[in-house]
């Protein structure tokens, strides 16, 4: 029955995990940039849904009105920072996006305390298999908005002319910018899309789970394994990897014990990347 | 060259007189070293090999606690120690002390360029941004696994043996500052030696372009972790010290906290100038002016200055120190001008 529970919250947990990774492979694969502060820009959402719950309005709105907060949080932080590392080298993007990362955690640790916070959505749970397994109402509350996100996503990038603009400018923003698209403003609009994913996955992780300042980076490094390990632009390899790295979370938590969980997930990192590399020098070849 | 042999004995000296000019910044001065040499040993990945690591916290954290287990281990069972916190009820002798630090140092150098050669192969074959990332996840893993070992301390932390009661108040700080000063020293012979060899010119052409390197008959793979092997073995001898400064080690903030020092080192070294030998060392000790004089103004700010500082220097100041004076007095970097072919190119601007 473990087994049961812990792929049940596995993939519920992993389709959120999906979520924040698309942001990061959109603009990954946009703007050629890592953004080690896609974890905190998740947090971040995340308080803005618990200060809702915290006035008197019920979290779940938080999903509503932390990506709207979080596009123009986004834009800013990219007319701030980001624009001025786009065409440069990956490491300074790194570098970069983890100075804003530090930055953030210790706002964050100001503005709202070092206390692990949740916000009560009061939704109850629902029992499977003769009580043997139980399921919280908010985890499937969450898993189902993320999909719809999703889905919303990709029909925006596929019909609108933002969406087609975006695609374009991955493709060859050069030749882009020819054809009259104003890769500037794309990028800008890039970046905001993703931290509004991220203000959505941060709403439904503080109505599902917990938030803490601090908890950023594996955030970040879980959204970087499923995109290399998916590949970018490819959404039902994210949605697969993401669910898959969900599963093996929750069995590292029930297996090797909770204060190895997130030690596990950077080991997996490693070893996937080690993986990768070594199927890749037989070839001659390595990660790029 | 006697310019350079007047400048290197005056450093000397005043490394050797510092503790007893300053006596008030002992600690603070040893600190500096440690910097020195990350930073320095950082440069080899970060500058001369073009690897950007955030890994080598790693070989710090293991040194750190290697250095201090030993010296507990060599004489009181380490699970008793760790367990009773800081409450001691084994006191080391003043011998004792300085038996299990000399050991557990030569233990805290050794382990971590093992572990180096050993993991080097798998971790060096990656490149650019995948070996970034691959580092910094490896560094916060073994932060979140040592987090969990009982034997060292676990969540509590773990408490270095306090120094002996010898040579009155003063003792700890001057051991400390000459065992971190000495580390240095050999630290930055050890790189300028190397450097001077064939092994840099190797090390900056993986850098330039690693294909072409390996098809001109270098054996890219060795030399990248010889490199790492030098950086984990200084990095392990400087955690040591740190862990014996600092008297308390905790696993995620002391030992491998790639939120501070993890960042500390890539910071000194880019603004110092990457790729020179002396980058680093001034880089170090201006951020370490910087940020002892300027983190009291900020009182609890000081992480949101980091996080502004690191932004600022990698954006608009990526060239670094030495970078910036090169560009400006290139005659001094032994850089030959023509001075009708600059005249020529300022002209083409």
């Amino acid at each position: 029955m473990i087994t049961v529970q812990a792929c049940l919250d596995g993939l519920l947990l992993g389709i959120l995990f999906a979520l924040i990774a698309y942001g990061m492979a959109l603009q990954w694969g946009v703007m050629n940039i890592i953004n080690i502060a896609q974890g905190d820009l998740v947090i971040l959402g995340g308080y803005i849904a618990y200060f809702m719950y915290l006035y008197g309005i019920h979290p779940a709105w938080g999903v509503i009105v932390s990506p709207i907060i979080m596009y123009f949080i986004g834009v800013g932080i990219y007319k701030l920072v980001i624009n001025k590392v786009v065409d440069r080298d990956l490491f300074i993007s790194i570098l970069a996006t983890f100075g804003i990362s530090i930055l953030f955690m210790q706002l964050m640790n100001f503005a709202f305390g070092a206390d692990v916070v949740l916000a009560n959505s009061g939704y109850g749970t629902t029992m499977l298999f003769d009580n043997n397994v139980t399921l919280p109402n908010s985890k499937i509350f969450s898993a189902v908005i993320s999909i719809v996100f999703a889905i919303c996503l990709v029909i925006y990038m596929k019909k609108s002319k933002l969406g087609r603009a975006i695609r374009a400018t991955a493709q060859n923003a050069r030749a882009a910018k020819i054809l009259g698209v104003d890769t500037e403003k794309v990028y800008a609009a890039t970046f905001g899309i993703n931290a509004a994913l991220c203000g959505v996955a941060g709403a439904l992780i503080s109505i599902t789970f917990t938030i803490h300042p601090y908890m950023g980076l594996p955030y970040t490094i879980r959204s970087f394994m499923i995109v290399i390990v998916a590949g970018l632009g490819n959404l039902p390899g994210v949605a697969m990897s993401g669910m898959g790295l969900g599963v093996f979370e929750e069995f590292a938590d029930y297996i090797l014990g909770t204060e190895f969980r997130i030690g596990a997930v950077f080991l997996l990192l490693v070893l996937i990347l080690v993986y990768r590399r070594f199927k890749l020098s037989r070839k001659r070849e390595y990660l790029k | 060259m006697s310019k350079n042999v007047l400048l290197y004995a005056a450093i000397l000296i005043f490394g050797l007189a510092a503790p007893f000019i300053f006596p008030a910044f002992k600690v603070q001065l040893s600190i500096l070293c440690v910097l020195i040499v990350l930073a320095t040993t950082w440069n080899i990945q970060g500058g001369e090999m073009g690897y950007n690591t955030f890994g080598n916290i790693l070989f710090y954290g293991l040194g750190m606690y290697l250095c201090a287990s030993v010296q507990v281990g060599m004489f009181f069972p380490l699970a008793e120690w760790t367990e009773s916190g800081g409450e001691k009820t084994f006191v080391h002798t003043p011998t004792q002390f300085f038996q299990g630090m000399a050991a557990g140092l030569v233990v805290a150098a050794v382990v971590p360029t093992i572990v180096a050669g050993l993991i080097g192969y798998a971790i060096l074959g990656l490149r650019g941004h995948y070996f970034a990332i691959c580092t910094l996840g490896l560094g916060v893993a073994a932060g979140e696994i040592s987090g969990g070992i009982e034997i060292i301390g676990a969540g509590q932390g773990f408490t270095t043996p306090p120094f002996p009661e010898v040579g009155g108040l003063e003792a700890r700080g001057e051991f400390f500052y000459f065992l971190s000063f000495g580390a240095l020293i050999l630290t930055f012979i050890a790189v300028r030696a190397i450097y001077s060899t064939r092994f840099r010119l190797i090390l900056n052409a993986i850098r330039d372009n690693e294909d072409k390197a390996e098809a001109m008959g270098i054996e890219t793979m060795k030399y990248k972790i010889i490199g790492w092997m030098v950086s984990a073995f200084f990095c392990g001898l400087a955690g040591g010290i740190m862990g014996g400064l600092v008297g308390y080690i905790d696993s995620t903030d002391v030992a491998f906290d790639g939120r501070e020092m993890g960042v500390f080192m890539v910071l000194m070294a880019i603004l110092g100038g990457k790729g020179t030998l002396w980058g680093p060392v001034i880089g170090a000790t201006v951020f370490h002016i910087f940020k002892e004089g300027f983190w009291t103004f900020f009182l609890g700010w000081q992480y949101v200055a980091l996080g502004v500082l690191i932004v600022v220097i990698v954006i608009y100041f990526p060239e670094g120190i030495m970078g910036w004076l090169r560009e400006k007095y290139p005659e001094r970097f032994g850089e030959v001008i023509d001075e009708a072919d600059r005249k020529a190119q300022v002209e083409l601007k």
